[in-house]
């Protein structure tokens, strides 16, 4: 059955099932119970947003409060997953990857490949992204390009409660490191959710709109601001399809490749900083492979070449906006009108 | 009957002896076929610092984890990885322990809870961390290792898994190969408590303090360690102090030691001539005995060099293999 | 002068989760009279298109929705109105109609679905209209309750309609130990007993069929009558590579091919119906159950159960309806079927209560007012 529920609470259901279905299932993070070893409520957090709250009632000490050491519980977890359990990280901001990176990167991604095949690690590393929080320049980066770049990383960043609940069950399921991104400003977002599991598979984007003038790619936030362009562009008869790339390493550029051969118009939009960003990665494989099919220069909408700003009118100014997709877009078919 | 000692048999002592011979003769031989220019790479040589490796080593099973350092080799032939793989891997070809695409800083087999050799400096202390994390759920006894040097014992990494497994009573050994040089600079000169034992006691982890290059000393104590950390009293820490008989990698001229040093570490810091001596003058092994390990194991390290130097390279269809498990 | 003589056209509401369509083309200019049944426009959703038909005759005034735009569900979109109704009262007519609010994108949609809970599990399925006979639908092998949405509002207008997924897809639950014909049988019968229906008229499709005839051999008081489209279990052949093709395509590229198979236009197999489908599938344990349903339902092309005896003995009325160019099931099953009536129609394909739902209302409609 379907009901419609918050992303916030499909992660914390689609945790709860696999915890369920799977003993080997355990999860590290900081205050991902909170309450450990003093004298008030246990499960005093749930998390710092109260992602993971209730699973401790359920599932008791396989939820461990961490200390401040993610070098030490992140490479823990990596090291768990090599002995057989089936570890979920939680890395509070992915912000704070700085701290651990060597063991996501130099380690966890690599065992597989230095070993010869002889090492599996079915490890998750959730972590929030994204800016508008007023969280500040350390609490609200976009950096999925960071991971993408890393061979042996795979890299999730859901738009929606219900792509949120099959893709961190996939997450869980799969034998190779995952780094699994939530926007924290789409945790209150609600859709249709059905209360059984259900897993989809990596590296399947979705068209969330069909349309026959531009293709938009988009991930996480910016799938919601590129609907909101299409829907502006709607009233001057400008036909957008929208793809939500839902993951980012394995990451689904033929469905790409079809939509662009189909529009001749391709607007990447990515909440990332636009140096070696998603929206670059795309562009550049789009040119290189679909080049023919292009109309018109391939436009890129991203976050600026600076730090998160605190200020909220500055931040607003920061996340790309449906109106910057919508100018995109209408730069896309200057040519058209030209002519 | 001659009186033993010892704590280990007659049997025990031959195979600790093969164990720490075929270490010294892998090191000597790669010594020797890196200068003329037939190992492609990096390789640390681990001579001078067998005993520690083999006595530890000598408490753990299959089941136990033990993460290496980018000085690898003696804990991975203690280990039980095989010799000819390990030599087929440190010539990078596909008949290697993993396949050529690791080399010698990366040799590892799961299977016997060889966790790899590492080139990140005290990246294996959380991962041994997660190890004993896992062992202690599942209640199976085992215990995790983690080895680093004097200067990696600085990383944060280290003092990080410190903590984490002092404050989840993880059954993890943190072992110190203080070999007085943290790359070419002298341990006094980075290190700022004047023991690390003192350290890991500030962070609520006991041990003890060894003479590395005695084989027993380093056996009895690791033995005691293990098994206190398998019923559960761990985490704890030993530090070895000991002499590695090469440069920090092959080719480093190791001008940062003097001559005199290097001469008296041979002559007298040798853990095989001080092993052989004390076992022999008791009389449990005897001479000959010793004699013939060694040219087994000769005859062993040259065949695992003739089968690496025929054996083929990866193909280039190798090269994206193995990235993930599916992709 | 009043409103009273326009006939407002509105968006209309396919099955029960349709909220908005797009006009892609007008069938009639203004000035046109219209006739009963005659197709004013056509409207594509995301699942589906068809015809808009004229439910009464008049003369088409006013083009108000665009082609190419999306409107909502009963939208105005179009009027209707005597030649003598001025063009200013029209004006003011849409001028003043209050179109419901258009839902934005982020909107969940209001489930109108209800769970009935077997021992087994729940089933969803939905309930309409009122009458004095209930009318099951039955669908089909990787189906679900939507396969119905063009027939349910012609039906409810004159019966109590129940649809819903059967167990193993859509939404109900999927955990089967028996996925054999006789198996769903016995689930549908508790069914029925659980939602309160005591007989029905049963309209099955394709292995629906099949379950309707086994519900006809193993518990005739509860059925009324049988309507087969395009059943199984009159014939032996049917398209293996199709059901095995479905029940291993993981991918919208894998399932695109078969569900094309599905219909005579394959533009019919839209993007949202195949993320649909591949939602079902998805879910834990739906893999399984279609699996399993092919192991008993057919081996090497070769139905495993043949019922067709029981409408010669049946003493139900029957009416078979089967789609000449139907690529999963061929025509020819149906075709040479006695003791039953029999509808060919010409153009569609497997899915004729889809692909030519007018017709098929209307012939149900006339089999099922003979039901005593």
């Amino acid at each position: 059955m379907a009901r419609i529920i918050s992303m916030k609470l499909a992660i914390n259901e689609a945790i709860d099932q696999e915890m369920t279905r799977d003993p080997d299932v355990i999860m590290m993070g900081e205050d991902i119970v909170g309450g450990s070893g003093g004298d008030g409520e246990m499960d005093a957090w749930g998390g710092v947003l109260g992602l993971t709250k209730g699973l401790y009632a359920k599932h008791g000490d396989r939820l461990l409060d961490t200390p401040l050491s993610e070098s030490a519980y992140v490479g823990a977890a990596i090291g768990a997953a090599t002995c057989g359990l089936r570890p979920i990280a939680e890395l509070m901001f992915i912000d704070f990857m700085g701290v651990c990176f060597d063991q996501i990167f130099n380690q966890a991604a690599k065992f597989r490949y230095m070993f010869g095949g002889r090492a599996e690690t079915p490890l998750v590393i959730r972590a929030m992204v994204g800016a508008g929080f007023r969280a500040a320049a350390q609490h609200s980066q976009m950096l999925t390009p960071i991971f993408t770049h890393i061979p042996g990383l795979k890299v999730i960043c859901p738009s929606n409660a219900y792509d949120a609940k099959g893709l961190l069950i996939q997450a869980i399921r799969d034998n190779d490191p995952v780094i699994f991104c939530e926007h924290k400003n789409l945790y209150a977002h609600e859709c249709d959710v059905p209360v059984e599991s259900y897993a989809i598979p990596f590296g399947e984007a979705n068209v969330v709109r069909e349309g026959k003038d531009v293709t938009i790619v988009a991930y996480g936030l910016m799938v919601h601001r590129a609907l909101e362009a299409a829907k502006k562009l709607e009233a001057k008869r400008i036909d957008c399809e929208v793809i939500d790339l839902r993951t980012l390493s394995p990451i689904d550029l033929d469905t790409v490749l079809e939509s662009v051969r189909s529009t001749g118009r391709l607007v990447c939009v990515d909440e990332a900083h636009p140096r070696c960003s998603i929206a670059s990665d795309i562009s550049a494989s789009v040119a290189q492979q679909a080049f023919g099919s292009l109309k018109a220069a391939i436009q890129m909408v991203t976050g600026p070449h600076c730090p998160v700003p605190f200020s909220p009118s500055l931040e607003d100014f920061y996340i790309p906006s449906a109106d910057a997709i919508c100018a995109a877009v209408e730069r896309t078919l200057v040519l058209e009108v030209a002519e | 009957m001659t009186n033993n000692p010892f704590p280990l048999d007659h049997d025990q002592l031959v195979a600790s002896y093969r164990t720490m011979k075929t270490i010294r003769e892998f090191e000597e031989r790669l010594h020797v076929d890196f200068a003329r220019g037939d190992i492609p790479g990096f390789v640390h040589l681990y001579a001078g610092e067998e005993a520690i490796a083999t006595g530890i080593i000598a408490h753990l099973n299959d089941r136990d984890r033990f993460a290496s350092t980018h000085r690898g080799h003696g804990h991975c032939i203690a280990k039980g990885v095989d010799v000819h793989e390990m030599m087929a891997e440190i010539h990078g070809k596909a008949t290697g322990s993993c396949r050529g695409k690791g080399g010698s800083m990366h040799i590892a087999d799961l299977s016997k809870g060889m966790m790899g050799a590492n080139g990140i400096l005290g990246a294996g202390a959380p991962l041994v961390c997660g190890a004993a994390l896992a062992s202690k759920r599942r209640g199976d006894g085992g215990v995790g290792i983690t080895v680093f040097g004097d200067g990696a014992a600085n990383q944060g990494t280290i003092l990080e898994s410190m903590n984490l497994a002092a404050a989840w009573k993880l059954p993890v050994i943190f072992v110190c190969e203080n070999n007085g040089y943290a790359e070419a600079t002298s341990v006094k000169h980075v290190t700022g408590s004047a023991t690390y034992l003192e350290r890991f006691n500030g962070f609520g982890i006991s041990g003890a303090l060894v003479d590395g290059s005695d084989f027993f000393a380093v056996y009895e104590t690791a033995g005691e360690l293990i098994r206190r950390a398998r019923e559960g009293e761990g985490p704890f820490f030993l530090e070895c102090k000991v002499n590695r008989f090469f440069g920090h990698f092959e080719g480093d001229a190791q001008t940062y030691r003097t001559k005199a040093e290097l001469e008296d570490v041979r002559a007298n810091h040798d853990c095989l001539k001080i092993f052989k001596s004390r076992v022999t003058e008791v009389g449990v092994v005897r001479d000959d005995e010793f004699i013939a390990v060694d040219k087994e194991v000769m005859d062993l390290i040259e065949s695992s060099v003739q089968a690496a130097m025929a054996a083929p390279l990866p193909s280039p269809d190798d090269l994206l293999k193995d990235v993930y498990v599916s992709y | 002068m009043s409103f009273e003589q326009i006939t407002p056209i509105v968006m209309p509401k396919w099955g029960l989760s349709m909220r908005e369509g797009r006009i892609t083309k007008w069938h009639v200019e203004p000035g046109a009279t219209i006739t009963v049944g005659a197709e004013i426009l056509d409207v594509e959703t995301e699942k589906l298109a068809g015809a808009v038909e004229a439910t009464d005759p008049g003369v088409f005034r006013r083009k108000v929705g665009e082609c190419e735009r999306v409107y909502p569900v009963k939208a105005l979109i179009g009027i209707m109105a005597p030649i003598d109704v001025p063009d200013s009262v029209i004006d003011d007519y849409v001028a003043a109609y209050a179109n419901p609010d258009e839902g934005s994108d982020d909107e969940a949609v209001e489930s109108k679905y209800k769970v009935a809970n077997l021992e087994l599990g729940p089933i969803r399925y939905s309930v309409s209209g009122a009458g004095s006979q209930d009318v099951l639908l039955i669908h089909g092998f990787g189906g679900d309750v939507e396969n119905w949405m063009f027939n349910i509002d012609a039906l409810s207008e004159k019966y109590r309609v129940f649809t819903f997924d059967l167990p193993g897809h859509g939404e109900s639950y999927k955990g089967i130990d028996d996925a054999s014909v006789p198996g769903y049988a016995k689930a549908v019968l508790a069914f029925m007993t659980a939602v309160g229906i005591q007989s029905a008229n049963l309209v099955g499709h394709s292995m629906g069929g099949a379950i309707a005839l086994q519900m006809l051999a193993s518990a005739p008081e509860r059925v009324l009558s049988l309507t087969l489209i395009a059943s199984a279990a009159i014939g032996t052949q049917i398209n293996q590579s199709y059901l095995e093709g479905f029940a291993r395509a993981n991918s919208r590229k894998e399932l695109k091919p078969c569900v094309e198979m599905l219909f005579a236009d394959p533009a019919l197999a839209s993007r949202k119906l195949l993320d649909d489908l591949l939602k079902a599938k998805r879910m834990d344990g739906a893999q399984l159950a279609l699996e399993k349903t092919i192991a008993s339902f057919a081996t090497d092309g070769a139905q495993q159960l043949i019922l067709i005896h029981l409408i010669e003995g049946a003493a139900r009325p029957v009416l078979a309806i089967h789609g000449r160019r139907d690529q999963i099931i061929p025509v020819e099953q149906s075709e040479s079927l006695r003791h039953a009536k029999v509808a060919i129609l010409e153009a569609p394909g497997h899915m004729p209560h889809v692909e030519a739902a007018r017709e098929v209302n209307a012939l149900i409609l006339e089999h099922l007012s003979k039901v005593n």
